[in-house]
């Protein structure tokens, strides 16, 4: 199976099974409309098909070319993946999203938590409840030694001196356990100060800082309990925080809606405010919401996504480039076949666990009690769901049988396909169709670059 | 080659074999928590 797009000038090949990427001219472009170039001589009816556009010999030495790639698999390469299946299930739990507050400082019109408390009552984690969850996942974490923890809310730094707890304690066992913890915190920024800043740059391998773009996007929908600007207390925060985090990895990121849909406008906003890790992405939500995205919406994100692929070229070129997480791809050494068909991992992987012990398949899933996996209170833990989501992949889900994206985006979030579609095997057409979008964006930025 | 400029040569079905130790990152926990996207997160097996 292949996949081929044009964007601006260039014409791109993907060969879906093998990861070959190519780019070609336009009588290969258009030889792979006719033909799938399996036999050594190019036959007859495909010269016909194209002789009226290009000369014969510029058909037959552009056919020989494709048929070179066929040879070395790198064209029409065979789906044979169904061998490695077995290596899909039974992967030991390795990463957990703690919610340690199910609170909140902002009223974010989007939030998918129910503006913190994901709809069960303002509460936060204690220590011990933080405790178990550290010696959950050391004891399900099998022979795994890079174990990841995100605090994650509501707003994770209303409960900050048990994120402190809760990391000397897990620190305390990594020898012991022969484990490496990586923390990670998820925050809006209003309870930053110098202290708070100096231990996340210490202990946190990664901080995701919260923001949408520019001032009156990201204050009309992140909304303070007093009505003053969110976006004016946390930039000079965030500026802070990232001048002192002597390089480690970082990421401001914002979430977009139908009320931004050039979103990126955003993006570079943060770029020009000095912050070079950056992800914007869709907000996901129902239809209730006056600002949710629709399949409407998707030739203006396209164009978007399009606009925002050629800035990121051009500043690239002056040297003044950025990343932007959905189009950050690694062509040569990126996830293997086995991770990129296991998909994101969670219910498998990956459990989010609240304030009050219980365990759910990740974040998106939390306050929906028939997704309620287990208690680290009460050592009770479903593996029966933990098995269902382990054969959530691209090899098990109908719709990513076919798709040429599926060894890109793994699947999709299964968050989505069960509040959407109502069953985590089958995918969201909005959030494929934009990501597939970002895919054939990533790689022509690599194609331009190269 | 006149007509083809090939950017990944690099076959992932080489990947599936020595794949799958799973020390890399969970795709939820670097950036998106929202929107899966896998093909961007680090390898960390040094043995592939």
């Amino acid at each position: 199976m292949i996949h081929k797009y044009k964007q601006r000038d260039l014409n791109i090949v993907l060969d879906v099974c093998s990861g070959a990427v190519h780019v070609v001219d336009d009588v290969a472009y258009d030889l792979l409309d006719v033909t799938e170039p399996k036999s050594p001589n190019c036959p007859d009816g495909v010269i016909d098909a194209l002789k009226d556009r290009y000369s014969k010999e510029e058909i037959r030495t552009a056919y020989e070319e494709l048929h070179e790639l066929y040879k070395e698999g790198q064209l029409f390469c065979e789906d044979d993946y169904m061998a490695f299946t077995g290596k899909l299930q039974e992967a030991p739990i390795k990463a957990l999203c703690l919610h340690v507050a199910h609170d909140c400082n902002l009223r974010c019109q989007y939030c998918f938590a129910s503006t913190g408390d994901f709809g069960g009552g303002r509460k936060l984690m204690d220590f011990e409840t933080g405790k178990k969850a550290i010696d959950f996942v050391i004891a399900r974490s099998g022979n795994r030694r890079n174990l990841e923890v995100d605090f994650f809310g509501g707003e994770p730094l209303m409960n900050f001196d048990v994120v402190k707890q809760i990391v000397e304690y897990a620190r305390g066992l990594e020898k012991q356990y022969n484990k490496n913890f990586r923390f990670t915190v998820t925050t809006n920024g209003m309870l930053l100060d110098d202290d708070i800043m100096d231990y996340i740059n210490k202990e946190m391998s990664n901080v995701v800082l919260s923001i949408d773009g520019r001032k009156d996007v990201n204050d009309s929908l992140r909304r303070t309990l007093d009505g003053s600007s969110c976006y004016d207390h946390i930039v000079p925060k965030f500026k802070e925080l990232v001048a002192r985090r002597g390089g480690k990895d970082y990421y401001v990121r914002g979430t977009f809606t139908k009320k931004n849909l050039d979103f990126a406008s955003d993006v570079l906003h943060l770029n020009d405010l000095g912050f070079n890790e950056i992800s914007v992405e869709p907000a996901v939500l129902e239809d209730k919401y006056t600002f949710a995205l629709t399949e409407e919406d998707l030739p203006v994100i396209f164009k978007e996504y399009e606009k925002l692929a050629d800035e990121l070229v051009e500043r690239q070129k002056q040297g003044k480039g950025f990343n932007f997480f959905h189009f950050m791809i690694d062509l040569e050494q990126g996830p293997c076949a086995i991770k990129r068909l296991r998909g994101c991992g969670c219910g498998n992987e990956y459990v989010a666990i609240t304030p009050d012990g219980d365990i759910y398949p990740c974040h998106q899933f939390v306050g929906n009690e028939q997704w309620k996996m287990g208690s680290v209170h009460t050592g009770e833990f479903n593996n029966d769901m933990k098995q269902t989501f382990a054969k959530a992949t691209v090899v098990h889900k109908k719709d990513c049988q076919n798709c040429w994206a599926r060894f890109y985006c793994s699947g999709g979030c299964n968050a989505n396909s069960a509040n959407f579609e109502g069953d985590i095997l089958k995918s969201h057409k909005l959030s494929c169709e934009m990501e597939k979008k970002r895919v054939e964006c990533a790689i022509y930025i690599k194609a331009k670059l190269a | 080659m006149k007509h083809i400029k090939t950017l990944k040569t690099a076959n992932l079905k080489n990947s599936a074999a020595k794949g799958g130790c799973g020390e890399c990152q969970a795709s939820c926990q670097s950036a998106c928590k929202t929107s899966c996207t896998v093909a961007n997160q680090k390898c960390e097996n040094a043995s592939r």
